[in-house]
């Protein structure tokens, strides 16, 4: 059995990758990093939406993280400051086998939960057996990303040991998702619901109290397991629209909003709060992608969904809609700077992102041709959500009426977006895709077969797709499962049921008082508040 | 009277449960699924089998005649079910909002009627002059100027000239009043503003219309004090209309304070009701679409038992 050190082969096992590149404007978190940090003080900070209920395996939105997060431990943890390297939270030390079967966690002594009961490995194993196997009623969003696991063991109080039923080069990675929250199993036990309508974590905030629709509190837990922290007394999330946010990061009512500003409003803060703000940019973990409905003509011919692909120019893209848009990088079906993703020169190679458009809607109309396909009028099937949908979809539109094709673009409210969506009633439709690590498990899912995959709305069945993804999943060797995944993108750029039009960038507003908060490609990571302070 | 009240009470039941059969009809027709939305909206992979076991939890997988019956028979005992997206009670999550939106809708009404009944009132007094022009003038920009945007011209006007802002969080008068009205009266002052507007107008139509009547002619003729006639025959005739106009106002300002409540992050029954629409969330919109009926009901029956304290032939007649 190898011993794997945080900082070593786990890197490596997990998603290494380009360090986030965060530029910051203004007072950098570095400099914040290097003073020694100020205890107490509440941190308030905005939230454009509100969790629908406490319990973490069954929620999917940033909405949810930013409040609860700072309740939870986790057993591992994405490194903010290095992502993607992964470190121990409830976890000291960790080992692997050497055929990659059994991950061995040996917890922190001495965890508390806000209720003052000891937490131990049980209280692990009863978490990931409700993620795993959820009892019914209970809803699991992620069962499926741990079906590699065959069982959970407990050999004393302190240690964890994961045994899977086959290699899944994603697990370790798993572990770190910020989703997993760590409950007691005596209140499990005792109610498997517990955590829908409670929060008692073993985190650095205890709750304080949850108004609906105005606002969401935590204490500072002094039993908290790593000496010195939380920082802050407590934290306040104000439960606020997305217009009244920069009016009030502006003003100074809000100290933070954790999950991205557009370009304009953080133009507009900038402006206005001058040196009291500080703003933190990275590429975003992100990206808006259009769907082609396979299941429908004249789509269900990939010469017609490859050459309406083609005739997207995504470099102009990337300069034009940046400037005016969240929308900026240009990349594949992974996020680009993300080690596993297609390089520049591989991309340029691709359908769609060669950086001769004429050429490129030149084989379009070609294509259009010998599909057989004229004069095609079609609808674009889009949320009615300016940033970035309704302006991606304006462009996308934009580039069809160069090869002659006429959209009508149809924005829906989300719900009927989804609606139509999960129906197969449109032709082709604006999309998102977003998940808080890089990792093809997790990134690739909008590209597999719909029967596997219910979040791809394209109708597709592609065997070959999901058995290139299958053999990614299990491949620990990490420039064989590089190899596997740019074979799985050419065939889908190829085949182009579902394309990337572009990636995200992210940018963060938060009060110069604000120390110690890193920045991650993912608004999901990095939430939990225990190193953040406040200069005064 | 009280004959007239009690059939007017009576009616009450009849049109609530008419308002609850559409409403729940209605709402069953519209697309959307809230578990796809809430679950799969963030682009998570959560399996069919998940979503299925999530809906039969929330009781969507009933016949929709039996979910009619579960919602007909919680009517009957007041209680409106959970809301589909928090599964907290619908009473629970109207009761922390609705306060709110019932200030800042007496506060406007009161904005409202400090401003129309006087303006109107000189307007129709000063018809064709300068202070016709000028109340008109206002009166028209109330109408064409909407709330939210007036709104958002307050908040960055306290914002760039005073460098303050409202606080952010609404606080019960009770606990705190001075914060309570630091923070309502600017939204109460912009929808207050387009209500005035509105009441105004007709206040000025009214009037002038009613010192058109022979009873007035006859009050002159009589050589009673113009103010005596303004006052006493005129605009307590006059103010019927502007009484219905500021009693509808009011109702619909409960459930149609939308974008201002966002405006000005206000934690009222608008906003919960565009989220609730947004998400599909059927039981939270029947517990609102009830709630509005019910005010809009008692604030007609409070406009026409007003009309019988102003004009005794509606009195005589009820």
């Amino acid at each position: 059995m190898g011993i794997l050190h945080r900082t070593g082969r786990l890197a490596a096992l997990a998603t290494t990758g380009l360090a986030t590149t965060a530029l910051t404007l203004g007072l950098a978190t570095a400099a914040g990093a290097a003073e020694t940090p100020r205890r107490g003080g509440t941190l308030t900070f905005a939230v454009t939406a509100e969790p629908p209920n406490y319990d973490c395996h069954a929620n999917t939105s940033f909405a949810f993280i930013h409040p609860v997060a700072p309740h939870y431990s986790l057993l591992l943890k994405f490194d903010p400051a290095n992502y993607p390297k992964i470190t121990g939270d409830l976890a000291e030390s960790w080992t692997v086998s050497d055929d990659g079967l059994t991950f061995t966690f040996k917890l922190h002594p001495n965890v508390k939960f806000h209720d003052g009961s000891a937490l131990t490995a049980r209280d692990v194993k009863a978490s990931y057996e409700r993620i795993i196997n959820p009892p019914k009623g209970v809803v699991s969003a992620r069962q499926a990303t741990f079906d590699a696991v065959a069982s959970v063991e407990t050999p004393d109080p302190q240690t964890v040991v994961f045994k899977l039923k086959g290699a899944d080069a994603s697990f370790l990675a798993n572990l770190a998702s910020p989703w997993n929250c760590v409950y007691s199993a005596d209140k499990l036990a005792a109610d498997p619901k517990f955590p829908e309508k409670n929060v008692m974590g073993s985190g650095p905030f205890k709750f304080g109290e949850h108004v609906s629709g105005s606002h969401w509190t935590g204490q500072r837990f002094d039993g908290y397991f790593r000496q010195g922290e939380p920082y802050l007394d407590g934290f306040r999330a104000v439960f606020m629209s997305s217009s009244a946010v920069t009016n009030a990061l502006q003003g100074g009512q809000v100290q933070a909003e954790f999950r991205g500003l557009a370009p304009a409003d953080r133009d507009r803060v900038k402006n206005g709060a001058g040196d009291k703000v500080q703003v933190h940019e990275a590429p975003w973990l992100a990206s808006l992608i259009l769907v082609f409905n396979a299941k429908k003509k004249p789509f269900d011919d990939p010469r017609v969904r490859r050459a309406l692909s083609l005739a997207i120019d995504r470099w102009q893209a990337s300069t034009a809609l940046a400037k005016i848009s969240i929308l900026g990088p240009v990349g594949g079906i992974l996020r680009p700077g993300y080690e596993l993703a297609a390089s520049e020169a591989e991309l340029t190679k691709m359908p769609g992102f060669g950086k001769d458009i004429k050429a490129a809607r030149d084989e379009a109309m070609l294509l259009l041709r010998e599909a057989g396909v004229t004069g095609l009028t079609v609808n674009l099937t889009n949320r009615n959500v300016n940033m970035p949908y309704t302006i991606g979809g304006v462009y996308v539109i934009d580039q069809l009426r160069q090869i002659g094709v006429t959209v009508k673009h149809e924005q829906l409210e989300t719900k009927l977006w989804q609606s139509a969506m999960s129906s197969g009633n449109y032709d082709m439709a604006i999309d998102f895709t977003g998940d808080f690590m890089d990792d093809p498990s997790l990134n690739l899912t909008k590209y597999l077969s719909t029967e596997i995959s219910p979040v791809n709305y394209s109708g597709q069945a592609d065997p070959l797709l999901d058995k290139l993804y299958a053999q990614q999943r299990g491949e620990t060797d990490k420039a064989k499962r590089a190899q596997l995944v740019r074979e799985f993108e050419r065939r889908a750029m190829e085949q182009a049921y579902v394309v990337p039009i572009l990636w995200w960038n992210r940018s963060v507003v938060l009060s110069t008082d604000v120390k110690g908060w890193e920045m991650t490609p993912s608004h999901y990571l990095n939430q939990d508040l225990a190193d953040v302070w406040l200069a005064k | 009277m009280l004959s007239y009240i009690a059939h007017r009470l009576g009616m009450i039941v009849p049109t609530l449960i008419g308002v609850a059969v559409l409403c729940f009809f209605m709402l069953r027709i519209m697309p959307g699924d809230i578990v796809e939305l809430k679950l799969r909206g963030d682009g998570v992979a959560v399996t069919e089998e998940v979503i299925q076991q999530e809906r039969a939890r929330l009781g969507l997988d009933k016949p929709l005649a039996s979910q009619f019956v579960d919602w007909m028979t919680g009517l009957a005992t007041l209680d409106l079910g959970r809301s589909l997206w928090t599964d907290k009670p619908v009473v629970e999550e109207i009761g922390t909002r609705v306060w709110v939106s019932l200030q800042v809708a007496f506060m406007a009404t009161i904005i409202a009627v400090l401003i129309a009944i006087p303006l109107g009132t000189l307007s129709a007094l000063y018809k064709d002059t300068w202070i016709d022009y000028v109340v008109r003038v206002v009166a028209i920009a109330g109408l064409a100027v909407p709330s939210f945007w007036l709104g958002m011209l307050v908040i960055m006007g306290l914002l760039l000239l005073f460098r303050w802002l409202p606080p952010i969080e609404t606080v019960s008068f009770f606990h705190d009043p001075i914060r309570n009205l630091s923070i309502l009266i600017w939204p109460a002052l912009a929808v207050g503003y387009r209500y005035a507007a509105v009441a105004t107008r007709m206040m000025r139509s009214s009037l002038l219309e009613v010192l058109k009547e022979d009873y007035i002619r006859t009050a002159r003729a009589k050589g009673l004090y113009e103010r005596l006639i303004v006052v006493r025959h005129g605009l307590r005739n006059a103010l019927l209309p502007v009484i219905t106009v500021i009693g509808v106002e009011f109702a619909f300002l409960i459930g149609g304070l939308v974008v201002t409540e966002q405006v000005f992050n206000i934690n009222g029954i608008g906003k919960l009701f565009v989220q609730a629409v947004g998400r599909g969330d059927f039981t939270m919109v029947q517990g609102l679409v009830m709630l509005v009926a019910v005010i809009f009901i008692l604030v007609n029956l409070a406009v026409d038992l007003l009309y019988g304290v102003l004009d005794p032939r509606i009195r005589s007649k009820a």
